[in-house]
This record gives structure tokens, sequence and C-alpha cells, in this order.
């Protein structure tokens, strides 16, 4: 294995435009027209010198390296910014430009350290490359004119530091901050011989606007921006391409490594989803994989008073086997069943239901997305005929109105956020319906258009008022209705929309959004041109969540704004394969593909490839589960990779349906939550330890790829087959790749996937079948995939969740950018440094109100419980509403959040609470006093 | 929580299913209703939402309860 090393073409491929034929060197080239001569020339092999130059950026014209000769003109251009012509003759050597470009060299290395044999880019720094390019043997000026030698190192970012001493000031860092990220968080701060990259108003790093995205440590040709984990063990030796485990945009890494050592992530510049693009956490926060807190040995335990015991793989998963099969024996098939995770690899959650079918034999199998984007499964099954999003997220280029709902992808998707920023840059309107006012409303280069700063619980009422002024203003697509719809649906549906009730004045009053931002809104979405919809869990998260995606799906088909490119209705998925993990049958009533386990001939294929009988009934719910757990008939339960104890609502509830089981199996990374209820302890394998492949929220089937030996002894799905076979349902796969071939043996919208395929295009996005061989960007596009859309009613209902004297306060949950989920992970990375707590944020007027200071401890009571909590005072959300994350255990969101769902899937009710909130007075005497204690004391002891 | 405690809960989630499908004609209604309750609960569910029934089904609201009386049917029937 070698390092995989991506061409540096030096400027943007042009994608379109006539073919345009010159010579360079005497070389000839064809080429888009538009395309630079530095392109050009790198795209036939013709490396012309460059330090300011790189394809991840627009060319700048600064170092003056790349220069050309070029017949019938004058001087000596930048090949970077000079476009080709037809019939060009180009010359990228002579003398002439020999001694210009060393010239160039010679004032660069004036001031520059000559430490190159202890410097961190040793071996990988393109000023070291080019001053052996162009010849540089002397530095006719001596090193000791002013120099910038003695500049102080910014180190104050966790996981790179700045040293301007090796700066160059090409302003890639700069260019790339504006035009990949959109932060606009860099600089070249002061003028001539002063000049000096600049995080902010002259801040550190750390304390800057930067989001350490990473993309200008990428973009830097020196040591100037360097990761500390290079500076720590040196440069990488060998690399491998693999997915990135944090949220569903799914990007593509070039693990970089030493052994079984990582020293770096680098996104890959041909991954589909984020074209050599990534964020904080995918880029740097993956130290968790090596943290002390891994629990690495199998354990047991009779009883959850008793300590845990270390013990022998065969021990633990014979000892669970034979506790499930009492249990099946004592209390009946149905007393047990599992848990995958959205955070595993789809063949391990295709496994993990086929041994809760197969091996337990019953349907009590369920995943993780039961507690986020079930109710899109659900919804756009109804309507367009598949559980998925309709779009790729290039998609995103061509819309010309954007309509995000529920989601905040700044933070919680922010690698395609900053394709949405971009195309917002390039003039695309955006509309934000989102009770809190999130950074896309207004941030750097754009600005919403409008903002529905709605009441939490009212999105239905929300986007009914919408569809009423498309369909009275008579603003919809009559003819796409008429022939791609079902027509009937769609009368129904207008005749329910155009009703008054539904009117944004009507609206107005239960949402709290004045009804002319409606009406504006509507108009922009229907009439705007391509309008696509991005939606996260503040739709799905709701007792409304399937009806409000039936509402979405609604709109899109009466515009038209479905089935080409710049349009759709498009999930973003919360973790990193939930697309795959419900395409994988974890859901209780379906198989992989989507097909309801009542449908017998699915059925049969089934049974006959796997050699059993599959029970026709659909089993229980995670919500189901633990109910029945407390109502007696279900006592054991696998868990791989999940933690409900933290994530699941209702903590009480939960923690005590799981205290009510007679055997709990947990295989997780971390001795978490979930586990201080457990009996048996698995240990998880990270993604860096397993191969596999992800889905991602447009579909995309992407390879996972091991780059270390499991810590643990086995990779996730490894465990899984072991615990099958004790259970009497022998499984005998030797690599991940025999189970993806049984996946696409009995699932059609994957007939076409193989690891050998996905090795070959570097992904692919399902259907991948023998009609679309190369699978399908854009579903919907000559019909719905279910025939003709079928457009749903979407009578707005109240939550039962409701304020009043004692609840006044609605409470809403959500993401920030540098942690992820329950924090499993990320809190076990130095991302911490940003966040290291969960704050609630409540508006100035409630502080004021009830005594509450800025940073001040409260107590946060709902029906369900109560936790404490700090507070941020801040306008980003509107008097009466408050909000939090949850990512810190010891914050208990979810003792506060109730068992409320979604009418349809049971899809918790997270983002409506009735809360209050009161002084706490420090957070001694709180509900979490307790865990925050533990977690000090863990802390001293390590 | 208890058997006793179970069935409220049960009665709840099928209300809510009932709202969804209440604009509809009231035969359609009571069988997208009984339709959603075969699909997607599990059989012990559907048995104790029929046991609660017996037992006078209170606060099951119209829709739901015809949709679990078809259900009812269909089992004696089979």
């Amino acid at each position: 294995m070698a390092l995989i090393e991506e061409i540096d073409y030096g400027t943007k491929l042009v994608q379109i435009g006539k073919t345009v034929t010159l010579t360079i060197d005497g070389q000839t080239a064809c080429v888009p027209e538009g395309t630079s001569i530095l392109r050009a020339a790198t795209e036939i092999g013709t490396q012309i010198p460059k330090l300011c130059a790189t394809d991840m950026v627009s060319a700048f014209g600064s170092c003056r390296l790349c220069l050309v000769e070029i017949e019938g003109r004058a001087g000596t251009p930048a090949s970077c910014t000079t476009p080709v012509a037809e019939g060009m003759v180009v010359h990228t050597q002579s003398e002439r430009l020999a001694r210009l470009r060393r010239g160039v060299m010679e004032l660069y290395i004036s001031d520059h350290p000559l430490d190159c044999l202890t410097c961190s880019a040793n071996g990988n720094c393109e000023l070291q490359t080019m001053a052996g390019a162009v010849g540089l043997r002397e530095v006719r000026y001596g090193m000791d004119g002013a120099n910038h030698l003695q500049a102080r190192k910014d180190v104050s970012n966790p996981y790179f530091q700045f040293d301007p001493a090796k700066c160059i000031l090409c302003s890639r860092c700069v260019r790339a901050c504006e035009e990949v990220q959109g932060t606009f968080a860099l600089t070249i701060a002061g003028r001539g011989f002063a000049s000096v990259v600049s995080p902010g108003m002259e801040e550190e790093f750390l304390s800057s606007e930067c989001v350490s995205c990473g993309a200008c440590v990428q973009a830097c040709p020196t040591a100037t921006l360097m990761e500390k984990s290079v500076l720590d063990m040196g440069q990488p030796e060998h690399s491998v391409v693999t997915t990135c485990a944090y949220c569903g945009v799914g990007c593509a890494f070039k693990a970089e490594m030493r052994g079984e050592n990582v020293v770096r992530m680098v996104p890959f510049k041909d991954g589909k989803a984020n074209h050599g693009h990534s964020c904080v956490k995918g880029r740097f926060a993956w130290g968790y994989a090596t943290h002390r807190d891994r629990a690495l040995k199998p354990m047991l335990r009779e009883k959850t008073s008793d300590p845990w015991r270390e013990v022998s793989w065969e021990e633990a998963i014979a000892y669970a086997a034979t506790e499930f099969k009492r249990i099946q024996a004592q209390y009946g098939k149905g007393a047990i069943g599992g848990i995958s995770s959205s955070r595993c690899t789809n063949e391990e959650a295709y496994l993990v239901q086929k041994m809760v079918r197969a091996a337990f034999g019953n349907n009590n199998t369920d995943t993780c997305a039961r507690v986020c984007h079930s109710p899109t499964g659900y919804a756009l099954s109804s309507t367009f005929g598949t559980s998925a999003g309709t779009q790729d997220f290039d998609s995103v280029e061509l819309c010309d109105v954007i309509l995000v709902v529920g989601a905040n992808p700044t933070d919680a998707h922010p690698v395609f956020a900053s394709r949405m920023k971009k195309r917002l840059r390039e003039g695309a309107k955006l509309i934000v319906i989102d009770p809190r006012r999130i950074d896309l409303v207004r941030m750097p280069h754009v600005e919403a258009s409008v903002h529905l700063a709605l009441q939490p619980g009212t999105n239905a009422a929300v986007l009914d008022a919408i569809a009423h002024v498309i369909v009275t203003e008579h603003l919809s697509d009559e003819a796409f209705v008429r022939e791609r719809c079902e027509v009937d649906s769609y009368m129904r549906w207008a005749l329910f929309v155009a009703e008054e009730r539904n009117s944004p004045e009507a609206v107005e009053k239960i949402s709290g959004v004045p009804a002319g931002l409606i009406r504006q809104a509507a108009r922009l979405y229907a009439t705007g041109g391509n309008a696509a919809i991005y939606y996260g869990l503040g739709v799905t998260e709701h007792s409304q969540g399937s009806t409000t995606v039936m509402a979405l799906a609604n709109l899109a088909m009466a515009t038209g704004n479905i089935g080409r490119e710049g349009v759709g209705v498009n999930p973003l998925r919360g973790q990193n394969n939930v697309q795959g993990s419900c395409d994988m049958g974890s859901f209780p009533h379906e198989l992989p593909g989507y097909r309801h386990i009542s449908n017998l001939a699915v059925r049969q294929s089934f049974e006959a490839d796997w050699g059993v009988t599959l029970d026709h009934e659909p089993g229980l719910r995670i919500p189901n589960m633990i109910d029945c757990a407390l109502e007696g008939s279900f006592k054991g339960i696998y868990i791989q990779g999940e933690d409900i104890a933290q994530s699941d609502p209702d903590w009480q509830h939960i923690t005590a349906g799981l205290s009510a089981m007679e055997c709990v199996v947990v295989q997780d990374l971390f001795l978490n939550e979930t586990a201080k209820y457990a009996h048996v302890f698995l240990p998880g394998s990270t993604f860096l330890e397993k191969d596999g492949t992800f889905t991602n929220a447009e579909r995309r089937i992407q390879r996972v790829r091991k780059v270390m030996t499991p810590k643990g002894g086995y990779q996730d799905w490894e465990v899984t087959q072991l615990l099958s076979q004790a259970m009497g349902h022998a499984m005998h796969y030797n690599h991940p790749s025999e189970i993806m071939d049984e996946i696409a043996r009995l699932t059609p919208a994957f007939a076409g996937v193989s690891y050998e395929k996905l090795d070959k295009l570097g992904s692919v996005q399902w259907p991948c079948n023998e009609a679309m061989p190369e699978g399908t960007p854009v579903m919907h596009v000559p019909g719905f995939v279910r025939g003709k859309g079928r457009f749903f009613v979407t009578e707005y209902v109240p939550t039962d969740e409701r304020t009043g004297l004692r609840f006044p306060l609605l409470l809403t949950t959500g993401r920030i950018l540098t942690q992820y989920n329950v924090g499993t992970q990320t809190r076990r990375t130095s991302n911490v440094d940003w966040h290291s707590e969960d704050l609630l944020e409540v508006h100035p007027n409630d502080a004021e109100h009830r005594g509450i200071k800025d940073g001040a401890w409260v107590r946060l009571e709902s029906r369900s419980g109560a936790t404490t909590l700090r507070t941020m005072i801040t306008e980003r959300v509107a008097p009466g509403v408050v909000y939090t994350t949850f990512h810190h255990p010891e914050t208990m969101a979810n003792v506060v959040t109730t068992d409320y769902s979604d009418w349809a899937t049971d899809c918790p009710e997270y983002k409506v609470t009735a809360v209050q909130i009161s002084p706490a007075g420090g957070s001694a005497g709180t509900l979490n006093a307790g865990r925050m204690l533990e977690k000090q004391l863990r802390s001293e002891q390590a | 929580m208890t058997r006793v405690e179970y069935g409220p809960k049960l009665v709840h989630l099928a209300n809510q299913i009932g709202k969804f499908f209440a604009h509809q004609p009231k035969p359609e209604a009571v069988a997208n209703i009984a339709d959603h309750l075969r699909k997607f609960w599990d059989p012990r569910m559907r048995a104790q939402m029929l046991e609660y029934l017996e037992q006078g089904g209170s606060g099951l609201e119209e829709l739901p309860k015809m949709a679990v009386e078809q259900i009812a049917d269909e089992a004696v029937k089979k």
C-alpha cells in the first residue's frame, strides 16, 4: 500500500463549453472553453510550477511561478488565470521562464526558515518541491534582512497550528475558507511586509469564527497550517479511502496512516458526496477510536447490581444465547428482540435483522432511525412510493429556491451546508421554517428571503397555509399534476387546503407567523424557479412528523418541483447510515428494500434463501419493546451500537423498561448509559476497524474500509454472526462483500450493487439494477416509483403536549456543529474545547421574568422529569421557546422529553416539550448532580 | 407499566392514528385505521387493544373503536 496521491490540476474543472484545441510544449491538448492553461497542461501531464494555484479554489494569479510564454502574445502571463484559446501555442519551459521562476523562489525562500529536515511538511511541502522544480541553488539576498522568522505560532486550535513564519501569503487558506467552506473567517490583515493571515479580527483560531473544517489546512502548500497529529507522528506512509462515520452527508476520506495508526483524515477529492471538503468532526474528531474509555473485553454479570466480570468471547456469546433461549422458552418466542444502529454498516444492520427474524424467530427488530427519520420512510413511501430522498447533493447547484424546514445544516450537515451556501451566494433564494433563528437565516453573504419562526409543533399548519396560498392563488403546476399524480387525491387535497381555516391569516393565530410572510414564502416557493426542500428532525420528531413530511411532498408535487435536478424533497439524515439501516429491513414491519413482511412472495424469497420460516406479522418497535418490557411480555434485547438510555425520550420510562428485562446485551465502543442496565457487554468496533458500506442521505452507497485491527477482536458483523450461530441459525460469511451479495440477490433496488462495482465506480446511488446499472442520482424522473404521485390531506392536529400555567414554555432540541448525537464519540475528542456542556437557550424576556442571568444554572422541568443546566440568553429563540442540545449525558435532556410520538411511526416528539425554568442556584441539589460528580471523578482519575 | 396502564397508552396511539384518517368518509377511514394497526402493530398490541375494548374501551374514539371492532370481527371469523 502507498499514499494515494491526488492530482492537483491547479484550477477548477470547467464542465461545459465547446472543446478548444491548443498546443502545449508541442503536445496537443483538447479541453472545454474557459479552462486555464495551467489545468490544460496538467491534464496532458505537463507540470507547470505553481504555488498559489490549487484546484479547490478559483485562480488568483499571485505567486508568479506558473508563468508561460504564448506565441504571438507579449509577456509571460500566469497560466492559472489565462484561459485557453483555439490554436494557442504555449511554452512552459524556456530560459526566460526559468530565470523568472528562480527569482520568485529566491524571494520566497529569503523569508522562510530553512529547517526542511525538521519541518513537519518535509516530503510533502509544495514550496520545497517547487524550489527543486525551478532549480533554486542559492538565495542571493541572504537571510539577514527583515523577515517573519520569529513570528508567534498560534497553537490555540486543538487540531492544527498556524505558524506564520512559514507562510508565503498565497491566500489559498483565505480563499478556501471563503469559497469551499463559506465561513469567511480568514483574511489577510495588514499591508505589504506586514501582511499576515488572520482569523477574524486578528484573533486566535480557537476564539475566532473559524469552524475548523480543515479546508485551510488542506489548501496550505507549506507547513504554515499543519495538523498537530502530523507534527506529533510525522508524515503518513500509506492511505486508504473510506467513508466518514458521522452525519448523513457521507464524506469520503483518505485515512492517512503510519502502520495501523491514523495520522490524519483528509477529505477525498473524488468523493461524490463531499468533493474534497470536510467538517471539524470527520476531519479531526476521530480520536475516540483509540480513547482510553474504549471497552475492549467482553463482560458479564448476572444482575445489574453486580460488578462487571471480564470473560472470553466464547463465554459472553454462550451466556447471551443461553439466556435468550431460556427467556423464549419461559415467556414465548416474541419475548426477545434486537436493535441495530445507524452508525453501523449496511451489512451489520442487515445481519441484525436477519438474526432476529431467522434466529430469534420473530420480527422484533428495530433501529435508531425509529427516533429520527422513521416518518420520512412512512410518508415518502406513501406519497412517492419509496422511502428516500429524491436528489443527489449536486442537485443543489441547480436550485433557484431552497426551502429549509426544521433543519440546521450548518451545524448538523456542514459539508452539504457549504454547497448550499455557495448556491445561495450565487443568487438562489432561501426560505427558512424554524422556531429558532438558525445561522442560515443571516450569516456572511447569506440571508434568508423569508424566515417563518413558527411555534414548535405547528409545522403542519404552516405548510397547509403555504399550500392554501398556492392553490387559491392558482400557483399549482396543473399540467404536472394531471400527468404525474393521482388527480382525485389532488382534488381532495386542494379542496382541503383551500378551506379558510388553512389560510395564512387563520394559521397566524396558531403558529405565530405573520400571514404576510407565509404568503411571501408560498409565492417564492411556487414561482421562483427550481425549488428544493431540505428538511431535518425539526420536521420528523413531532407527533405529526409523518403528516408534515407528507405536507412537504404535497407541496413538491403541486408545484411540479420533483422529478428533475434542482428540485425535490430531501431529508437530511442525522447519522451516517440512517438511510442504509432503513434500507436493510431494520424496521419490524418490513424486509430489506421496504417490502412488508406480510407480502407472501417477498417473504418466500427470504425463506428460501435463509432456510427458515418467517413470521408474517410485524414485530415490536423500540418504544413498544420498552412498553412490553414493563407490561411483562418482553424480556431480552440485543442492542448494537445504540444508547437508548441516553437518546430515547422519557428516560425514566426507558430505564424502567431496561431494568425490567432479564437479559440486556449491549454491543458498543464504550460502556454507555444503556450498558448500566446490561447483563452482557460485547465490545464494538469503530468504522476504522471494519469493512462494509454506508448509504448516505442521497442514497449513495460507499465503501467503509478497515485500516486497523479491531481492538476488541471482532468486527461488529462478526459478533452478530457468532450470536446467531449460538442461537442456532448458522451464518458463515467470510467477508462483508458476501453479505452485500446476499442483499443484492434478495433486494431489487440493490440488485446491481457489489463491492467490485463500488471499488470501480467509487459509489452508486440506489436503485442500482439492470435498468440503472450505475445507480440513480435523481429519483422519480420518468414517473413516481408508485406510479402516480399521491396527495394526502394533512390536517393540523395540535400535539397533546400543551403549555399551561405550570409549564408555560416550549422546549425544543437540536445539535451543535462540534458535537454529534449523544456525544459518545465527539465528547471523547478535543471537540469539547468548543462545547463542553449543553446550554439552554432562553429569550431575554423569559429570562428577565424569572430573574435568570446569562450563564446561570437553571432547573428545567417538564411533566416527565427535571434536569439542570446552564443558560445562554439569546434572541435566537422566540419568547416562550427554549432550546438545548443533547450531547452530554449529565444534561439528561431526555429526562425532560415526553414519550409522545408520531402517530404513524412512534418517532418521539423531541421537538415539543412543555417546560418551566427556574433559577437553580448552582448545580448542587439537582437531579443530575450525581452524574456531574461521577464525570468529574472519572476525569480526575484519568 | 402494568397491563392496566398499557391499555390507555394504546388508546392514545390508536386515537392519534384515527385523527389522521378522520377527514375520510367513515368506511374508508375505518378500513385505513384497521389496515394501519394490522401493518404496524405487533399482534400482542392488537390483542391487548381487543382485550381493552372488551372491557369497555374507555377513551377510544369512534373511528379507531370501529377499526378495532373490525379487527375483532376478523379474529372471530378466523
